[in-house]
């Protein structure tokens, strides 16, 4: 086929400065990505970064002043209102992940090891209400646990209770029962995946050498999943200190976070770089507890070989 | 070296960082011939395959096919097909859309089309399996179409990447059978990559050798295994008595060497050959030293016990050990006489030629792994 | 042995089905509720209607809202798909300096709060002088989108076997030929899952169309603002409950194409 094109343009084939360059993978896989790149460069980094330029500067009604501050971190960590909502929100989102991974590893330990030929299925399953409309879903629970809600009006018509239960919704508690719904399957698949790579005959030698079911659990199955238990915990644990619908919709008064703060200061507030301190000090808070837990849990499981 | 060289590899190299995959290498393929790349794993011989091919690039030298120099050009202008590993044999197409793949490009009239594909089909043996689906496919018949996709494009060069690889053993000692007389028939160059020795013997007009990145030697089979230039060569091609020997004498066209129980020995001095400082290695094949039984005698004999036995089948290994000699021999014998009910440490007697010994070069820079 | 197994496993199904019950029930009480005939949501259920779905028909901003979820959904899964495909090939096909930052800042998003990576497009749209709009949330959401359109596709690249762009090239095919005649129809079930995902995404995305919508508002945003109102309420779970049916549907479709994509490129590895 190409024999004739070989033969009538010898000349097409003199290499141009640099073209072996340009075959290699290193170009080609560049020129792949680019453009993926940039649009993450441009909607995401610069956009982020911008952020936390902002977080160094003032405003003055509608005047930006670019003098560079730590008055906006100064506010964001010693204001008692924003310190509160801090502390309640890394609480709740810790208290959160660590419900959901908890609740979620024998599920998943489940599929992975008796969910037979239809795994995918069941994995399918899990996932399915995770992928409807988040809103949607807190709007149900707010159904659920409402003062004239599905549950109290169930209850009090089949006669357990006589009056509604009023500490079920507009509380830090009904901040978690909803956001555990909303991340299961976000846990789910990452422990899955780790249980999914364990050797099975690892855990038919622990049972050789003489382990209980529980022992060889803890000794050798646990250990191997824990990378999918930390990002487990991280995957659920990151975004949730950030939610906002959740608490605006069930949490009340006492289930207020700092969303709803960052939110404020670019609504009604309208202190940017108050808002953009906050952003920032929220990431910076949520990567040094998520390290710390990477950290516990790494040294836990050390603790039980 | 051929007459008309197909392919010209003059000085190539691919380095993988400081890693040389390919350690200036030069070689000449002829027309028509069926030449075999034949190394361990990482030795470069697919590195060399798919630089042909067009899916590598050398760092650096020149590659030229029928003339033409190649290097920088794409797989699709070049006139070679290859066969790979895995087949490759597009998943969504049934047999007879992936022969007539490439086929597509050139166009031709439809019924030429079908005719060529049908052909190629005859060719390996699939006549009238052109509707089936790839998944219904077994691992030969997946081999079958992969030969007929590359044919059907009437390359001047056929690449082969160790298609026999994924076969069970009796399928891939009948598809060596079939290759060779395939390669007879349609009469262009294979180049067959593989690191099974006995596919790389049965198949090839001549077989490139290598090791680390380089060309350790090129030659016929029966000169390859006869007469390995080099240490590491002999061992690859098969089983080998290595003997430490002096260098006593030194003539144009031979040498003489002194052994420990061999005596002195006449061997032909190899191309190139360059003793260090008067010690040198000579082998011979475990094939090459028999057995004496009774009164049997020979011009050259050798006592020694045997030491271990090995049943395989039609043959016996032994592990003969002799006083004065730092390794023991190994030989194979057939089991005619009753070799495979030789006791051990019994007392045995055996014959060699000493034209059987071969001098092998120390492996110089091509010996780095 | 049997006795361990016997001690620990009548539980577990139990447990799982627990699990399940809380999964589905907050999916399930919204259309049991929007086939109910009250205007509230208390037990007992009062009565068989649908009516609240004949409301939704005659209620244009609704329908306006809708339209623009559309055009959002259908925008933001075309343009996360295609920028998926370059950076899952890239990936999965390549290797290259900057491999692991390129792709961990793709990635970010799944790892940041939503509701900074809606703060920081809000600053930096305003701050360019630009209109919020339908166009900002399509902006918004292909960012958030690109990591669940990779995950889709890298999986469904991974398993497409290298050999077989090679073999083509290797019968003259050239490269643009090559992803039209072999890669594409080879990994069309991911890309089609991929679609799918993203545009289901797109639709239920509630954050980052609420920051950046501006007075065009998508679904989500239209029932936030329905939410106020306890009259609305059963209006808005008949709504609700179509969107759930759309994206299970959507998602069911989805899963189909995507075993397709692995039968499919399983089916290239020697038997």
């Amino acid at each position: 086929m190409s024999s004739a094109a070989i033969a009538s343009s010898p000349e097409a084939v003199k290499p141009a400065p640099g073209s072996r360059w340009m075959r290699s993978e290193e170009a080609r896989g560049l020129a792949m990505i680019s453009p993926t790149l940039i649009y993450a460069l441009a909607l995401l980094l610069v956009p982020v970064t911008l952020v936390v330029a902002y977080s160094f500067w003032t405003q003055n009604y509608l005047e930006i002043d670019r003098t560079f501050t730590f008055e906006n971190y100064r506010q964001a960590l010693t204001e008692p209102i924003y310190r509160d909502l801090f502390i309640r929100s890394l609480w709740i989102s810790l208290v959160t992940s660590a419900v959901t991974v908890g609740f979620s590893y024998p599920v998943a330990w489940f599929i992975s090891f008796h969910g037979g030929a239809h795994k995918n299925l069941w994995l399918f399953l899990v996932t399915i209400p995770c992928w409807t409309s988040y809103l949607l879903r807190v709007m149900s629970w707010k159904v659920i646990l409402g003062y004239g809600g599905v549950l109290n009006t169930g209850l009090m018509s089949v006669g357990l209770i006589d009056e509604p239960i009023t500490s079920l919704l507009y509380n830090a508690n009904a901040v978690v029962i909803t956001l555990v719904h909303s991340w299961a399957a976000f846990a789910i698949l990452p422990i899955y995946v780790s249980l999914q790579k364990i050797d099975r005959s690892l855990i038919e030698a622990a049972r050789d050498l003489g382990d209980g079911p529980m022992r060889a659990f803890l000794r050798v199955t646990l250990p191997l999943s824990m990378a999918g238990v930390v990002s487990a915990f991280l995957i659920v644990m990151i975004p949730t200190v950030g939610d906002y619908v959740t608490p605006k919709l069930v949490g009340g008064k006492d289930g207020v976070m700092i969303a709803t703060a960052i939110q404020a200061q670019f609504g009604k507030g309208a202190n940017w770089p108050l808002g953009a301190a906050l952003s920032v000090t929220t990431m910076v808070l949520v990567s040094l507890v998520a390290a710390a837990v990477v950290l516990a849990l790494r040294f836990a499981v050390r603790r039980i070989r | 070296m051929p007459d008309r060289p197909m392919i010209s590899i003059e000085n190539v190299s691919r380095y993988y960082g400081t890693y040389r995959a390919l350690d200036d290498v030069s070689l000449e393929i002829g027309a028509g011939e069926f030449f075999s790349l034949l190394g361990p794993s990482g030795c470069g011989k697919t590195t060399l395959l798919r630089s042909i091919a067009g899916f590598d690039v050398p760092t650096a030298g020149e590659i030229r096919i029928d003339g033409t120099p190649c290097t920088l050009l794409p797989a699709n202008r070049r006139p070679t097909n290859m066969v790979f590993q895995n087949y490759a044999i597009f998943p969504h197409l049934d047999v007879g859309e992936n022969v007539a793949y490439g086929l597509k490009r050139l166009k031709l009239d439809a019924a030429e089309e079908r005719r060529r594909v049908s052909d190629a089909l005859d060719q390996v043996r699939l006549t009238g399996l052109d509707k089936r689906k790839a998944n219904e496919l077994s691992g030969g018949q997946r081999q079958r179409v992969a030969l007929a996709r590359a044919l059907v494009m009437r390359p001047k060069v056929l690449l082969l990447d160790e298609p026999l690889s994924a076969l069970d053993k009796k399928l891939r000692e009948q598809m060596q059978v079939e290759l060779r007389s395939l390669q007879k028939a349609v009469g262009i160059t294979f180049i067959l990559v593989t690191h099974d020795q006995y596919e790389a013997l049965a198949l090839s007009d001549r077989i490139a050798v290598m090791f680390g990145g380089r060309i350790a030697q090129v030659a016929t089979p029966k000169e390859i295994y006869q007469r390995p230039r080099t240490r590491m060569v002999a061992d690859f091609l098969g089983g080998m008595n290595f003997l430490q020997a002096r260098l006593t004498s030194e003539r144009s066209g031979s040498v003489s060497v002194e052994t420990a129980r061999f005596g002195t020995i006449n061997l032909e001095r190899p191309k190139g050959f360059a003793p260090t400082n008067g010690h040198v290695t000579v082998g011979i094949r475990p094939e090459r030293l028999r057995l004496l039984w009774d009164d049997e005698r020979a011009p050259h004999e050798l006592v020694g016990r045997v030491e271990n036995r090995a049943y395989f089948g039609e043959v016996t290994h032994l592990t003969i050990g002799v006083d004065g000699l730092e390794q023991p021999l190994s030989m194979v014998e057939t089991n005619d006489y009753g070799a495979d009910d030789l006791p051990l440490g019994a007392e045995i007697r055996l014959a060699y030629d000493p034209d059987a010994f071969v001098l092998l070069s120390e492996d110089e820079r091509g010996a780095r792994m | 042995m049997l006795l361990h197994r016997l001690r620990l496993l009548p539980f577990l199904p139990a447990y799982v089905a627990v699990y399940f019950l809380f999964l589905y029930l907050p999916i399930l009480l919204l259309p049991v509720f929007s086939f109910n005939d009250a205007a509230t949501t208390t037990l007992p259920l009062a009565g068989f209607t649908t009516k609240w779905y004949a409301s939704l028909w005659g209620n244009t901003v609704l329908l306006q809202a809708a339209r623009n979820s559309l055009i959002v959904g259908v925008c933001v899964a075309l343009i996360s798909t295609i920028l998926g495909i370059c950076a899952a090939r890239a990936i999965t096909r390549y290797r290259f300096r900057g491999q692991r930052p390129a792709t961990g800042l793709i990635m970010a998003p799944l790892f940041l709060p939503e509701i900074i990576v809606a703060v920081s497009l809000l600053m930096i749209v305003l701050q360019m002088g630009l209109e919020l709009s339908l166009v900002t949330v399509i902006l918004g959401q292909v960012v958030f989108c690109i990591p669940y359109s990779m995950s889709v596709l890298v999986s469904g690249f991974e398993g497409f076997d290298r050999s077989l762009e090679e073999a083509s090239y290797d019968l003259g095919e050239t490269a643009i030929g090559t992803f039209r005649r072999v890669t594409l129809p080879v990994v069309a079930p991911a890309i089609v899952s991929s679609l799918l995902v993203t545009f289901t995404i797109s639709l239920d995305e509630f954050i980052l169309a609420f920051f950046l919508s501006g007075t065009e508002p998508t679904l989500p945003v239209y029932i936030w603002g329905q939410l106020r109102f306890a009259a609305k309420l059963p209006g808005v779970l008949a709504l609700g409950s179509l969107m759930i049916l759309a994206s299970v549907v959507l998602l069911t479709v989805a899963e189909v194409m995507r075993r397709r994509a692995e039968r499919r490129t399983q089916a290239t590895l020697v038997p």
